[in-house]
C-alpha cells in the first residue's frame, strides 16, 4: 500500500487524552497523531477505548484532562472546543457511527443536506448541492442514488450516504467506527478501496475495529489501544497479526482448535419453518442438526438470524412448518417447553435477554429451574439450596462477582455470558442454541465461550452456532449454512468452504450464480 | 453542568433515607403556602402532630384512616413490582364496597363467623375481578393498563351511584342515594369501645406482612419480580409472563377491593358514593413513599394517615382549608420521586473530580 510522504502536514493530534466514568479510566493519557492522506487504524478490544476516544474527538464526551487539535489548513494546529460537535464538524471532523445516524424518510440528498443549510433562507440551495454531491460520487467511487429514500438502501448504502455527509461538509479527518461490522467480506472490500482512494486525495482517515486481518489490510499505521492507553503505534509494515493478537489482549493468545467430531444420530429438526413479517424473518427454513456437531448459521446481521434465534428459543410461533426435537414436536412457542425438551438456549442480547440485573447472582442462575424441587417446596423457595448451587456454578465457571447475593447487573459482559452458560450447560441439554455468543466479550472470555460449546458437543450435544463473526464459525462448525432474506442454504461441511464463498453467499449470490 | 453518574447496589438504609428525606422535604415545601396563609408554620404541625397522634381518640382516628390506605397501597406495590400500572384502586376499592354490601346486607344470613368471612371475600373478588380486566386486555391485546385501570374507576363509581339510585337503594333511606345498613352479624368488630377504629386495621397489617412473605420466599413471588424487572428475560427464561401479570392483578384488585370491605363493613356500615376520598389514589403516592415495599406501606400510609387527619384538626383550629393536606401528600409524591433520582445516581457537578479520588 501506498505510504503518505513522510513529510505529510499533521491533520489532527489528541494529546494526553484522559477521561474517566467514575473508577473506570476509560482513555489514559492517549497521544495520537494523524497525517494526511494516511489510513490509520484504531485496534483494541471492546471496552479499550476506542469508542470513547473518537467520541471525545468528534464532542459528544468531554476530556477530563488532555486537547485536541486540528490543523486549520495552514500547517498549525490549533485546540478544537471541547464537548462541540458543532465545532468538531466546522473544523473538518467527519464521523461515522456504528449506528447510522440517518432520517429513514427522507431521501438521500435531504439527509446530506440536513444541518448544512441556514434556518434563516427561504432558499434551499439543492441543484449546487447536487452538483458537488455527483462530482464526489464520480471521484471517490461512492455511488447512491441521490433521490432514493434511506428506508430503501442497503446497509453498505447508508453507510456510503455517512461517508458522503461528511465529504459534503468539507471533512478532512474522517472517522469510522466498527466500519465492517455490517458489511459482508466483499462489501468490505470495496469500502476499503473507497477508503484508500480518499486518503491518496489527501484525507486522513481513522478507522476502529477490532478484526486483525482487515485492520492489516486496509491501514498504513495501527494504533493499539488496551484498557484505556495506547500500547502500540506502528506502521502497519511492521506488523504481524500475532504480535497485534497479544498487543490488544496483553498475553499470549492460545488458539482454540476444534479437532475432529463425531456426529451421531440427527437431534433437531426444522421443517418448512416460516415466521415473521417484516424485514427481520424467515421463509420455508430447514434445518437438521445432529449431535456431537457444531452446525454454523453465518449471515449479515439483520437476515432473520434474530428470528430464527427466537423461534428456537420458544419466543415466536411460527406460522408454518414444524420442530423436532428428539420423538417431541414442537409447534408452540413457549420457552418453557423448549427448556424442559433439553434445548440450552444463549440468547443474542444478554442484557435484555439474559439476565435480569436488579436480582442477584444466585437467582439469575436459578431462574430457568425455579419450579424444579431444587429451588422449591410447595412453592417456597429454598435459599440455601440455591445459594449452594449458585456457589458452586460460580466456582465451576469462574463467575467474577462479589458472592452470590450481589446483584448481577454490576457484573461484566463476560460474566453475565458466565452466567448463562452455567445455567444453560449445567442440565447437560442435547441441543445447545448459541446465538452471537462472543460478541462484546474480550478475548478472554470468548476462549471460554468456545471451551464451553466445543465441551458440549464432545459431551454429545449438538450445537447450532449464529454468528456474524466468519473467523468464529470456520473454526467452531462442523457444517456451515448461511442466513440470506430470512432464508437458509443447505449445511456444507466447513472444510469444502471458503471466505470468498460464505462471502458471496452472505450477499444473497446462490451456487450457481457464483459460479 | 451537572452530570448523573449511576450508583452501585444500593444499600436499604439508603432506601428508608429517601423516602424519610421525601416526607420531610415535602413539610418543609408545605411551609410556603401556610406562610403565605398568615400560619406559624410551627405552631401549624404541632397542632396537625397533636390532631393526628395527641390524644388516644386522635391516634385511633389515624390508624382507621391508615387502614385503607395500607392496602390501596399494596395494591399499588405489588402491581407496580410487576410492572403493571394498576392506577385503579379507586374503582376496585368501591367494587369490594358494593359487592361487601350486596353480600352483608341480607343476601345470605347466618352467624358472624360465616357473615364476616362472605363479606370479605366478596369483596376481594369483586376487586380482582374488576381488575382482571384491564390485565387481560394488556396481555391479550396489548392495551395500556394505565388508561384502562385510571378509566375504570370513572365507569364502577357511576355504576355504585346508578345502584344506589336505583336496585340498591335504602327503601327506609328517605331518597338518600345510599344502601341498606350492613347487618350487624356481618360488620367487621370494634378493636376498642367507643372509638371507631375496626378490624380492617389487622387485616391490613396481615396483608403488608403476607405481601412481603409473596414477594421473598415464593415461586411467584420470584416470577413478579423477575417478569418486573425485566420481562423479556423472564419470558426467556421460561417464566409464565402472561400467568403471572393475571396473578399480580387479581391480587392488586383484591386488596384494593378489601380496603373498600374495611370502609363499608368496618367504618360506615352502608355505602355512598363518597366512601372514599381518594384512598386509592393515595395508595399510589404511598406505595411510592414506600419505594413499593410492603412493609414499608404500613409506614407511609401512617404518615399520609396523619397528614389527613392532623390537617383536618389543624383546619378547624384555624380555619385554613384541609386541601393543605392533599397539597403535602402531593409534594411528598413529588419528593419521592426527584429523592428517587438521587438514589440511582450521583449528582456532580461539571468540572468536579470524582468523589473516590478527591478523598485519597
Amino acid at each position: 500500500m501506498a505510504l503518505p510522504a513522510k513529510d505529510a502536514p499533521v491533520l489532527l493530534r489528541l494529546d494526553g487524552i484522559t477521561k474517566r466514568f467514575g473508577a473506570l479510566t476509560a482513555n489514559d493519557a492517549v497521544c495520537l497523531d494523524l497525517k494526511q492522506g494516511e489510513i490509520l487504524a484504531l485496534l483494541g478490544e471492546n471496552g479499550a477505548g476506542k469508542t470513547t476516544l473518537m467520541n471525545i474527538l468528534f464532542g459528544h464526551y468531554v476530556a477530563d484532562e488532555g486537547s485536541v487539535l486540528v490543523s486549520r489548513g495552514d500547517g498549525d494546529l490549533s485546540p478544537l472546543e471541547p464537548g462541540s460537535p458543532h465545532a468538531a464538524l466546522e473544523a473538518g471532523v467527519g464521523m461515522v457511527h456504528q449506528h447510522f445516524t440517518l432520517a429513514e424518510n427522507l431521501s438521500v440528498l435531504d439527509n446530506i443536506l440536513l444541518g448544512t443549510e441556514k434556518l434563516s433562507t427561504l432558499k434551499s440551495r439543492r441543484a449546487p448541492a447536487r452538483r458537488k454531491l455527483e462530482d464526489l460520487m464520480t471521484r471517490s467511487g461512492l455511488a447512491v442514488s441521490l433521490d432514493m429514500r434511506v428506508s430503501q438502501l442497503s446497509v453498505g448504502e447508508k453507510q456510503r450516504v455517512e461517508i458522503l455527509k461528511a465529504l459534503y461538509r468539507n471533512a478532512k479527518v474522517l472517522v469510522l467506527d466498527e466500519p465492517t461490522a455490517v458489511l459482508t467480506p466483499q462489501e468490505s472490500d470495496t469500502l476499503f478501496a473507497i477508503l484508500k482512494k480518499l486518503a491518496d486525495a489527501g484525507l486522513g482517515i481513522i478507522f476502529i475495529s477490532h478484526k486483525l486481518a482487515e485492520v492489516m489490510a486496509a491501514s498504513h499505521r495501527i494504533a493499539v489501544l488496551r484498557g484505556g492507553a495506547k500500547v502500540a503505534d506502528l506502521p502497519t509494515s511492521e506488523c504481524d497479526q500475532r504480535q497485534l493478537a497479544e498487543l490488544m489482549v496483553g498475553h499470549e493468545v492460545s488458539e482454540t482448535v476444534r479437532g475432529t467430531g463425531a456426529p451421531g444420530d440427527t437431534l433437531f429438526i426444522l421443517t418448512g419453518v416460516s415466521a415473521g413479517e417484516s424485514r427481520e424473518s424467515i421463509r420455508d427454513v430447514n434445518l437438521d442438526l445432529r449431535s456431537g456437531e457444531i452446525l454454523g448459521i453465518a449471515g449479515v446481521s439483520g437476515n432473520g438470524q434474530t428470528m430464527l434465534a427466537r423461534v428456537i428459543s420458544g419466543l415466536e410461533t411460527p406460522f408454518a412448518g414444524s420442530m423436532r426435537l428428539g420423538e417431541r414436536t414442537l409447534t408452540q412457542a413457549n420457552a418453557r417447553t423448549m427448556i424442559d425438551a433439553g434445548l440450552a438456549r444463549i440468547p443474542e442480547d444478554r442484557h435484555r435477554d439474559g439476565i435480569v440485573g436488579a436480582m442477584t447472582v444466585s437467582e439469575n442462575l436459578a431462574i430457568e429451574a425455579i419450579r424444579k424441587p431444587d429451588c422449591q417446596r410447595f412453592g417456597l423457595l429454598r435459599f440455601a439450596a440455591m445459594r449452594e448451587k449458585a456457589r458452586a456454578m460460580i466456582d465451576a465457571y469462574d463467575i467474577r462477582c462479589q458472592g452470590e447475593d450481589s446483584p448481577a447487573r454490576l457484573l461484566s459482559g463476560g460474566n453475565i455470558q458466565k452466567i448463562v452458560l452455567a445455567r444453560t450447560l449445567e442440565t447437560e441439554p442435547k441441543v445447545v442454541l448459541a446465538a452471537q455468543p462472543s460478541r462484546g466479550l474480550d478475548v478472554g472470555a470468548t476462549s471460554e465461550v468456545y471451551r464451553r460449546l466445543l465441551a458440549a458437543r464432545a459431551r454429545g450435544a449438538g450445537v447450532l452456532l449464529i454468528s456474524e463473526d466468519l473467523d468464529e464459525l470456520m473454526r467452531l462448525s462442523d457444517r456451515i449454512a448461511v442466513i440470506h432474506r430470512g432464508h437458509l442454504s443447505d449445511a456444507e461441511p466447513t472444510e469444502t468452504l471458503d471466505r470468498g464463498t460464505l462471502g458471496l453467499r452472505m450477499a444473497g449470490h446462490t451456487m450457481e450464480a457464483a459460479e | 453542568m451537572i452530570r448523573f453518574e449511576p450508583r452501585g447496589p444500593v444499600a436499604v438504609s439508603r432506601t428508608i433515607g429517601v423516602s424519610v428525606t421525601a416526607a420531610v422535604a415535602a413539610l418543609v415545601l408545605a411551609a410556603i403556602p401556610m406562610l403565605f396563609a398568615g400560619l406559624s408554620v410551627l405552631d401549624a404541625y404541632v397542632l396537625m402532630i397533636k390532631g393526628a397522634w395527641g390524644s388516644m381518640f386522635a391516634f385511633t382516628e389515624m390508624l382507621t384512616r391508615a387502614s385503607p390506605l395500607i392496602l390501596t397501597g399494596l395494591a399499588a406495590a405489588v402491581a407496580f413490582r410487576a410492572k403493571l400500572w394498576n392506577i385503579g384502586a379507586e374503582g376496585q376499592l368501591y367494587a369490594g364496597a358494593l359487592a361487601a354490601v350486596a353480600v352483608g346486607t341480607g343476601l345470605i344470613s347466618g352467624p358472624s363467623f360465616v357473615l364476616v368471612p362472605a363479606v370479605i371475600v366478596a369483596g376481594a373478588l369483586a376487586g380482582g375481578l374488576v381488575m382482571l380486566v384491564p390485565t387481560l386486555l394488556k396481555t391479550r391485546l396489548g392495551v395500556d393498563e394505565v388508561v384502562t385501570t385510571l378509566l375504570l374507576n370513572f365507569v364502577i363509581l357511576l355504576f355504585v351511584q346508578m345502584m344506589l339510585e336505583g336496585p340498591m337503594q335504602d327503601p327506609m333511606g328517605m331518597g338518600w342515594p345510599q344502601s341498606e345498613p350492613i347487618l350487624d352479624e356481618a360488620a367487621l368488630p370494634k378493636l376498642m369501645d367507643r372509638m371507631r377504629i375496626h378490624w380492617g386495621l389487622v387485616i391490613a397489617l396481615a396483608a403488608s406482612l403476607g405481601v412481603y412473605f409473596l414477594l421473598k420466599r415464593t415461586v411467584w413471588g420470584f416470577e413478579i419480580r423477575a417478569v418486573g424487572e425485566n420481562a423479556a428475560a423472564a419470558r426467556h427464561a421460561g417464566i409464565p409472563v402472561t400467568a403471572t401479570f393475571i396473578r399480580v392483578g387479581l391480587l392488586s384488585g383484591a386488596l384494593a377491593g378489601l380496603a373498600g370491605v374495611g370502609e363499608v363493613a368496618g367504618l360506615k356500615g352502608y355505602l355512598t358514593a363518597d366512601l372514599s376520598p381518594g384512598f386509592g389514589y393515595s395508595g399510589i403516592v404511598v406505595a411510592m413513599l414506600a419505594g413499593l415495599s410492603p412493609i414499608g406501606v404500613v409506614f407511609a400510609a401512617l404518615f399520609i394517615a396523619s397528614i389527613f387527619v392532623g390537617a383536618d384538626s389543624m383546619s378547624r383550629a384555624t380555619g385554613v382549608s384541609n386541601y393543605l393536606a392533599d397539597l403535602i401528600v402531593a409534594i411528598s409524591l413529588l419528593s419521592v420521586l426527584v429523592s428517587g433520582l438521587f438514589l440511582r445516581f450521583r449528582i456532580r457537578l461539571a468540572g468536579t473530580r470524582p468523589a473516590r479520588e478527591s478523598a485519597k
